[in-house]
C-alpha cells in the first residue's frame, strides 16, 4: 500500500490493449493502402516533460517531510568500497550522545551494511534494490515510514555504491556527500562529472593509505576543486579517525543552520 | 543500469499518450538529454527496444538531441560551455557552481500514426 505515490495503482497496460484494438479496426476500414495511410496519418504529439518528474515530485515531498521534522538528511554516494559505511559507523558512535540519528542503506543484495550500522545502536533501514543501481525518492519515502515517528536530527542515506546512476535521483536530501578514497586514483572526478558537479561535501577517505598508494594530493585536490566547484572538501580516515572531527563539526554546523532556519519561519 | 527505469517511464508515458490520442503505432520518440544527465544513449535505446516489444511502440525510433553543459559566471555575467571535468569560467577562471543546462532528461514529443 502506498498512499503518497499510488504505487499500487494498476496503470498503463490496460489502455495499451485498447489502443491496439482500435488500431485494428482502423486498418481494416481502410483496406490495402496500409503504408501510405500511415504516412499521411503520422502526427506529432508535443509533451515537453521531464522523465524525472515523478522522482522529483516525491523528492520534494521527502524534503517537506524532513523540514517539518527538523531532520537534516544526507545522501551519501561513492564508488563501491570507498568507505561510506565505515565513515557512518564512526559518525554514529561519535555523535550518539548529541543527536537522534538513523540510517537508510541501499544495497544490491545484502543486509551487511545495515547490520554494521545497527550495531552502533542507531536504527537502520535496509533497502535491497536488486538489480537497481541507485536509490530513488520513492524508496526513501517508504523507508521513512518504516522509521516511524520518533524525533530525528540526522538521517544518513547510504546510497548504492555507484558513481553514475545515483547522480540523477534527488532523494529530497539537504546535503549530498560524495565519498572518494585515495586508493581510487586522482582523476575519479573527471570520469564521473555528473555526480561531483553538484556535491555539497566531498570526503576524501583512507588518507592513512595515501603514502602507500603514492597519492598525488596536490593534483587530486586541484581536480576535485574543478569538478566539484561548490563542495567543501575534507580529507579523513575512517580507519585512524584522522580528520573526522572536522566532519563532525561540519555536521553540527549544518544541523544548527537547518534548525535555526526552521525556527525563524 | 538506471537506463532501464528511465526507459520504462518513457515507454509508459509514450504508450499512455498514444492511447489517449487513439493512435495505433508510435513511430518515433524525440528526447533531449543533457550531457550531465548520466544517461548512456546505447543503454537507453537497448532498454527501450527490449521493453517496447509487443507494444504499439515496438520498432519506434528514439531520436536523442544532446544538450551541452552550460554554466553561468556571476563575475562576468556570462554563460559558458565548460570543458569536461571542470567548471571554471574561461574568462576569469572562477569556478561556477551554477549549471544552467546539461542535466535535462526530457521527453519532447512522440510521433504516432
Ligand atoms: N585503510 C583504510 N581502510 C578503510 C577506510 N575506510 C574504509 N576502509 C575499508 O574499506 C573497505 C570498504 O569500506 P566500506 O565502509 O564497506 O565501504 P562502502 O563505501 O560502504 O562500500 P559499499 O557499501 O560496498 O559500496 C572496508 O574493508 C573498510 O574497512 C580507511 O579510512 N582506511
Ligand atoms: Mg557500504
Ligand atoms: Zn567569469
Amino acid at each position: 500500500m502506498c498512499d503518497h505515490c499510488g504505487c499500487s495503482t494498476p496503470s498503463s497496460p490496460h489502455s495499451h490493449s485498447h489502443a491496439h484494438e482500435r488500431a485494428h479496426t482502423h486498418s481494416q476500414d481502410r483496406g490495402h493502402h496500409h503504408h501510405h495511410d500511415r504516412d499521411e496519418e503520422r502526427r506529432t504529439i508535443a509533451l515537453h516533460q521531464s522523465l524525472m518528474a515523478k522522482n522529483d515530485r516525491l523528492a520534494e515531498q521527502n524534503r517537506g517531510f524532513f523540514k517539518g521534522r527538523g531532520t537534516l538528511a544526507l545522501n551519501i554516494v561513492s564508488s563501491p568500497g570507498s568507505g561510506k559505511t565505515a565513515i557512518l559507523e564512526a559518525t554514529l558512535r561519535a555523535l550518539q550522545d548529541d543527536y537522534k540519528m538513523a540510517t537508510i542503506v541501499g544495497d544490491l543484495a545484502t543486509d551487511n551494511d545495515a547490520a554494521r550500522l545497527r550495531a552502533t545502536g542507531a536504527p537502520s533501514i535496509q533497502i535491497t534494490t536488486g538489480t537497481v543501481c541507485h536509490l530513488d525518492a520513492h524508496m526513501i519515502q517508504h523507508a521513512i515510514e518504516d522509521l516511524g515517528r520518533a524525533p530525528l536530527d540526522l538521517l544518513f542515506i547510504e546510497n548504492v555504491g555507484n558513481l553514475v546512476c545515483p547522480a540523477g535521483f534527488d532523494l529530497g536530501e539537504d546535503v549530498r556527500v560524495v565519498v572518494t578514497s585515495v586508493t581510487e586514483g586522482e582523476d575519479k572526478p573527471q570520469k564521473y562529472p555528473s555526480i561531483f558537479q553538484n556535491a555539497d561535501i566531498v570526503l576524501v577517505n583512507k588518507i592513512d593509505l595515501a603514502e602507500a598508494v603514492g597519492y598525488d594530493r596536490k593534483r587530486a585536490l586541484e581536480i576535485l576543486r574543478n569538478a566539484a566547484p561548490g563542495a567543501l572538501i575534507l580529507e579523513l580516515s575512517a580507519r585512524t579517525g584522522a580528520g573526522l572531527d572536522a566532519w563532525y563539526n561540519l555536521l553540527r554546523a549544518r544541523i544548527r543552520a537547518k534548525v535555526g532556519t526552521e525556527a525563524r519561519h | 543500469m538506471h537506463e532501464f527505469g528511465i526507459a520504462e517511464s518513457l515507454l509508459n508515458t509514450a504508450l499512455e499518450t498514444a492511447a489517449r490520442a487513439e493512435a495505433s503505432k508510435i513511430e518515433q520518440v524525440n528526447l533531449r538529454i543533457g550531457l550531465l544527465a548520466g544517461v548512456v544513449e546505447e543503454a537507453l535505446t537497448f532498454a527501450f527496444e527490449a521493453l517496447s516489444e509487443d507494444t504499439p511502440a515496438q520498432g519506434a525510433r528514439l531520436v536523442i538531441e544532446p544538450i551541452p553543459v552550460t554554466c553561468y559566471c556571476e563575475t562576468c555575467a556570462a554563460f559558458f560551455e565548460p570543458p569536461r571535468g571542470s567548471y571554471r569560467c574561461p574568462t576569469c577562471q572562477a569556478p561556477s557552481r551554477s549549471v544552467k543546462s546539461g542535466r535535462e532528461l526530457q521527453l519532447i514529443s512522440i510521433e504516432v500514426s
